[in-house]
């Protein structure tokens, strides 16, 4: 079996979550591995999220460089390119920066990849059997991939649950010196914050979120009737943000706001996993939606098959009469 | 008689002897006339065929109700009774006003100059009646009915110039019986009593010969320049339409329900030899639609009648008419070249924008209000027709649009399961619904099309409607999985390629199936097959079917219960607008409902021809517009304004729109609708 | 500007209900239609735009076969001036690097200041873009959502999380990945598609390309063994009854939990 590495994102000196995620998934790849952590950046940020790494990876490798101060994918690539062994299996998120990093990487060091991993069932000599989505999560795939000559895999954030392991000890290798001066066909110029609506639902302990089952943008009413009943702000998904039917700064998900509310009223959303993703701290989630195959009832704690626009105004008026 | 005073030929004016003045004026302001009206033609040579020459018959049938009888004047009364009056007198006053004309040449006298005695007071009457239209028109123009507002978008309102035309025509009134009055002050005749010339001979009488000759000759002078001078203004304005309505409405549509053909005289087999679809720039409008622009009075009308428009979306017809007419008078001036060198420019996106025209919902209103017979919705398909070749659609049409190319439906959904509304588990042990296989062994052909087939609440109708056939004895059946979309939407959604495509499509399953008619619930469909699709059965509606029945006594309606609380129900029925307007059939429900014991119906004030459009069916669900409130709510405040409490309806998209605006305007529990066949199978014995 | 747009014909994900067959290792195919993947529709439609601004023609391509010429013509009559074709029964079997590769020999055929592919398509897999990218070893950026051209380089910006946009600047010739939303499609009506009904395809296969059979099943290190629908797990809790019943349920629910005051 090939070392197992696994790429840290982290963000103002403190690792991502998916962090402990891929050291679960890599302890499915082999459990008698201790995957090796790899951390790009610079400065204090980069050295205090190598430190916080050592109790859950056997080594962190640092690869400090004014260049990567900000993760440009371009440039981490390289990096990593000149740094990681031959043959090796990488892991990494599949989220934004996983997947700008990862094909161009797999395709650098020779290696196999396979993206966006639910699950990990083990290895036959030299092919890894995993589990994969597609359709949008209505269907779940086998794959086999072959990793003789090496492999990067990108894993669903929250698939893999964090392991409760004693801590590793593990030491803070400093391959910096490896790197040379980076330079890239992409340069990063700026961050622009999208402007701030009205209503920031990250501070709503409840949240009613619709999505394309609310229709049309004249029944987003109807979800803002039940939200005032409750004392709640309306967040939505993707396709209603794409319809224009609300603001970017109610969308939940991967490419909006991240929310941890205590209840979370899915309405009218199929419960893909770039949505769920924006959904933290294991709130009560209560999902109604006509399809009673749609995917978000496998996540919900309480399900209703029914049409929201028929069913939401029952509930308020029920929560009004109170 | 000798004469007290000169002819108008015979005087002089100002060294110029009168018979060659009046020459000069006669001529000049013709020609003049002339020139102008060559020059507003030249769009129309531009424009597009159409084929407006044939049943002649037909046509002037049309003119005499419409233009000299004046037909839809009266729907909005007051200044119904002014148009007639004025009419009448504009008639009336043609032939006084060519004699007129021809005395400042003849050297004949005013009295002399009218045809008898009869046809004199008739004039003097008339004059007197335009005469005072004129003051009530002027005073209209400045106390401002809603109706003739122009919101500032769409430029300044033109009541000074109105006033003016207005005001003219009085004058040329007056000029008129000054003209009579102090001739018969002269020649001690009198006229006849109060009329406007009456008056003022009272007031000449006493007048000396060369006050009075002053005035004969001056009033004449007056006329004459007044006369030419309106002439050749009105082509300037809203009162071309005195010169061109008589052409407009004779070359009016005949045949309602259907839409042009994207070239007239290009069949649809040879439609890819096209250069480009619909109209993109002005030329290409047909030149009956450049005349409509012509004849446009700006009475607001149709726009009063628009439900867009009432409900606040970017459409009033009375401004996409007058928009083009600015258009037109801006490219194509009377004096200066075409364009004024400019090339053509785009409509959409320039006097219109693509809102504006998408915001239609075909409901014909605007149609069946113009007193001049102006047609909008050819146009506005054809306006679509080009913005669909340019792939100027909206988001939220392409997927429907798609979904109809894919699967023959809007909703993307799967052909094989178009009927399974015949599985209902209660439904399928009571009523068996067979789907026709090619067996030609069955007489009706039920054609359910895409909401009744797929959409959860509205199959019911579906169901009802499979009942009532059943259980009256038809021999029926539907196409099932073979049947598509029947394109009537798309069409007017501008996808005519689409559309053809959906109808070979259907009308090869039907004739296969070899029935001899056709039924159907959907007031779209009954409208295309009836008036879009050719070669295929005689289609009913099963409105129509249900009242023959009653009728005959083969159904029969037992009573309605009492409702809660020993209250009864109040119903109103609600014409779709495919039924209604665009069909005629306003009747046949209303007798079915009547036809049930103790049912208890009022009648909304807007209804028949004067219904308010539920906000559109077909592809007008998926379209996200920019309006202030919903037609369907609005409808639904006007059932209960009416006194009513359930609203029924005979069209699967007006009961989607009727029950989504109850929600909407929180009138749950106080308003319901019920579908014609729903409450028939009901009640059915 | 000349751009190639890589697109790929996908079952429509909103016009099919996916199911497993009868067999239970793959999906039912016998009643789905297909048409391009959004998001390349989407790439198609900014590449469109961009020529409009700045002049140059677009070209879609896709591997596939017969079928697929379809979507090419789909995308012609959006406005691509030429689509072609990458065939050879040794494609197929491909994994995502066998579709780059194939793609990539393509591209080193020609001059193409910019390639768009859409960010992802049915499979979730979103890498053929990036690997195109380091197999021509031009630069890359994923899940752009906007474009603006300059002197040999483009700044665009990324979508990144919490709706934030990164704006980067990247070198022409580059590769990136389009990301729904960016823009507006047209439409393309049914007149357009039977208009280029017969315009030619140009067709390459692996000689054309210069490959050998590696590119295929052959050379393939990922492989889909199956289909299946998972296990549901423990899922939500159904509540069922009456629609006034289940609404108090959740009432009750949701006081429990502390959604409700």
């Amino acid at each position: 079996m090939p070392r197992i590495f696994a790429y840290i994102v982290h963000q103002n000196g403190v690792a991502d979550d998916s962090a402990a995620e891929l050291a679960a998934a890599a302890r499915k790849v082999d459990a008698g591995q201790s995957p090796a952590a790899v951390v790009t950046g610079w400065g204090a940020e980069c050295d205090a999220v190598c430190e916080s790494l050592r109790a859950s990876f056997g080594e962190v490798w640092k690869i400090a460089n004014e260049s990567l101060a900000y993760p440009n994918a371009e440039l981490v690539r390289k990096a990593l390119v000149s740094v990681l062994p031959a043959g090796c299996i990488v892991l990494a998120p599949h989220s934004h920066f996983g997947t700008d990093l990862s094909p161009g990487l797999s395709i650098k060091l020779n290696a196999a990849y396979v993206p966006d991993v639910v699950d990990i069932e083990g290895a036959d000599g030299a092919a890894l059997r995993l589990v994969r989505q597609e359709f949008g999560g209505q269907v779940s795939a086998h794959v086999r991939c072959d990793i003789s000559s090496g492999a990067v895999v990108t894993i669903r954030p929250g698939a893999f649950k964090p392991l409760e392991t004693a801590p590793a000890g593990g030491v803070v290798v400093d391959k910096s010196s490896t790197v040379g001066a980076l330079t890239a066909g992409r340069r990063y110029l700026e961050t622009i914050a999208p402007e701030t609506g009205d209503v920031d639902i990250t501070k709503y302990p409840v949240l009613v979120s619709i999505g394309r089952g609310i229709q049309e943008q004249e029944n987003v009413a109807i979800a803002q009737d039940l939200a005032d009943a409750l004392g709640a702000a309306v967040s939505c998904s993707r396709p209603v943000v794409d319809a224009k039917w609300m603001e970017k700064s109610r969308q939940v998900g991967s490419s909006g706001q991240t929310v941890k509310p205590k209840v979370y009223l899915a309405c009218g959303i199929s419960g893909s996993f770039q949505h769920l993703a924006g959904i933290k701290g294991n709130p009560f989630i209560v999902a109604i939606n006509k399809n009673p195959k749609a995917p978000i009832f496998r996540v919900a704690d309480v399900g209703i098959a029914a049409d929201i626009l028929e069913f939401l105004p029952e509930l308020t008026a029920k929560i009004r009469e109170r | 008689m000798a004469e007290a005073i000169q002819s108008p030929a015979q005087a002089t004016f100002w060294f110029v002897q009168g018979r060659v003045l009046f020459w000069l004026i006669n001529l000049l302001g013709s020609a003049c006339f002339a020139y102008i009206v060559a020059k507003r033609l030249t769009p129309l040579m531009r424009g597009q065929r159409d084929m407006r020459f044939d049943r002649p018959l037909m046509r002037l049938g049309r003119l005499l109700k419409f233009w000299f009888g004046q037909w839809r004047h009266p729907r909005y009364l007051a200044a119904g009774i002014i148009h007639i009056l004025l009419f009448s007198g504009f008639i009336v006053l043609v032939m006084h006003t060519f004699a007129l004309l021809a005395m400042g040449t003849s050297g004949r006298h005013a009295a002399a100059a009218a045809a008898g005695g009869l046809y004199g007071a008739i004039s003097d009457y008339a004059a007197t009646v335009v005469f005072l239209c004129m003051i009530v028109a002027i005073v209209r123009r400045l106390l401002k009915p809603a109706r003739y507002a122009v919101p500032a978008k769409y430029g300044k309102a033109h009541t000074a110039d109105a006033i003016f035309l207005l005001a003219l025509i009085a004058v040329l009134m007056a000029a008129d019986s000054v003209f009579e009055a102090s001739h018969a002050v002269a020649v001690r005749e009198s006229l006849p009593v109060i009329s406007l010339a009456w008056m003022l001979e009272g007031a000449l009488a006493a007048a000396p010969l060369a006050v009075l000759s002053n005035l004969y000759l001056g009033a004449y002078l007056v006329h004459e320049l007044s006369f030419f001078f309106l002439l050749c203004y009105r082509p300037f304005g809203i009162q071309f339409h005195v010169e061109t309505s008589l052409f407009s409405v004779y070359f009016a549509k005949l045949d309602r329900g259907t839409v042009k053909p994207v070239r007239w005289g290009v069949p649809d087999g040879q439609l890819d030899q096209v250069q480009s679809f619909g109209v993109k720039t002005f030329e290409d409008f047909t030149w009956k639609h450049m005349l409509d622009f012509y004849s446009c009075a700006d009475c607001g009308r149709c726009s009063d009648q628009c439900p867009a428009n009432a409900v606040g979306r970017p459409l009033s017809p009375r401004f996409l008419t007058i928009k083009a007419r600015e258009y037109a008078f801006e490219h194509y001036p009377v004096w200066g070249r075409a364009h004024n060198g400019h090339p053509s420019q785009p409509l959409i996106g320039g006097i219109y924008s693509e809102d504006e025209i998408w915001s239609c919902t075909t409901c014909g209103a605007c149609e069946a209000e113009c007193p001049l017979l102006i047609e909008y919705i050819d146009k506005i398909v054809d306006l679509r027709r080009g913005m669909v070749e340019d792939g100027q659609v909206p988001q939220s049409l392409q997927k429907p649009l798609k979904a109809l190319e894919s699967r023959g439906n809007p909703f993307g959904k799967m052909e094989k399961k178009k009927a399974d509304w015949v599985k209902a588990k209660d439904f399928q042990q009571t009523c068996n619904v067979r789907i026709l296989n090619g067996e030609h062994n069955t007489e009706t052909l039920y054609f359910v099309d895409s909401i009744t087939s797929y959409d959860d609440r509205i199959q019911a109708i579906g169901r009802a409607t499979a009942s009532i056939l059943d259980r009256s004895g038809e021999n029926f059946g539907i196409l099932g999985a073979v049947e598509k979309d029947s394109g009537h939407d798309v069409r007017r959604f501008g996808e005519e390629t689409l559309f053809m495509a959906l109808r070979e499509h259907n009308t090869e399953a039907i004739k296969a199936s070899g029935v001899q008619r056709i039924v159907t619930s959907d007031p779209h469909a009954y409208n295309a097959l009836k008036h879009d699709y050719k070669d295929v059965p005689p289609v009913e509606h099963i409105s129509e079917v249900i009242a023959r029945k009653v009728h005959a006594g083969d159904i029969q309606l037992k009573p309605l219960p009492d409702g809660k609380e020993g209250g009864r129900d109040v119903y109103t029925y609600h014409d779709p607008c495919y039924l209604g307007r665009h069909n005629g059939i306003y009747d046949a429900p209303r007798e079915v409902l009547d036809a049930i014991p103790g049912l208890q119906r009022v009648e909304m004030p807007r209804s028949r021809d004067r219904s308010f459009c539920c906000g559109g069916g077909g592809l007008a669900l998926f379209y996200e517009p920019k309006e202030d409130q919903r037609m369907g709510v609005k409808r639904v405040q006007m059932a209960a304004e009416a006194g009513a409490n359930v609203i029924v309806t005979a069209c699967p998209f007006c009961m989607v729109n009727m029950e989504d605006a109850i929600k909407v305007a929180g009138m749950e529990g106080k308003m319901t609708a019920i579908d014609l066949t729903e409450l028939v199978e009901k009640q059915m014995r | 500007m000349e751009i190639l747009v890589c697109t790929r014909r996908v079952p429509d994900t909103s016009e099919n209900e996916i199911e497993m067959n009868g067999a239970g290792n793959d999906i039912e195919r016998d009643d789905l239609v297909y048409s391009v993947n959004e998001a390349d529709n989407y790439a198609v439609e900014e590449a469109l735009e961009i020529v409009e601004r700045t002049g140059g023609i677009v070209t879609v391509v896709t591997v596939g076969g017969e079928d697929d010429e379809e979507i090419l013509r789909r995308e012609m009559a959006m406005g691509a001036k030429n689509g072609v074709l990458l065939s050879d029964d040794a494609f197929s079997g491909a994994d995502g690097k066998g579709i780059a590769t194939i793609l990539a020999a393509f591209v080193k055929k020609g001059h193409y200041d910019l390639i768009l592919t859409g960010v992802q398509a049915e499979d979730g897999a979103a890498q053929v873009g990036g690997m195109l990218a380091a197999m021509l070893d031009y630069p890359f950026a994923s899940l752009v959502n906007s474009i603006e051209v300059a002197p040999g380089k483009l700044k665009i910006a990324r979508e990144i999380e919490g709706g934030n946009k990164e704006i980067n600047e990247i070198d022409l010739p580059c590769v990136l990945s389009i990301q729904t939303g960016i823009n507006e499609p047209r439409y393309v009506g049914m007149r357009g598609i039977r208009q280029v009904a017969s315009v030619p395809i140009p067709t390459f296969g692996a000689v054309e390309l210069g490959l050998n059979g590696n590119a295929g099943a052959a050379g393939a290190k990922v492989r889909r063994v199956d289909y299946f629908t998972a296990p549901e797990g423990k899922g939500a809790e159904m509540l069922e009854g009456s629609t006034e019943a289940i609404v108090d349920s959740l009432i009750e629910l949701l006081k429990a939990k502390g959604g409700l005051n």
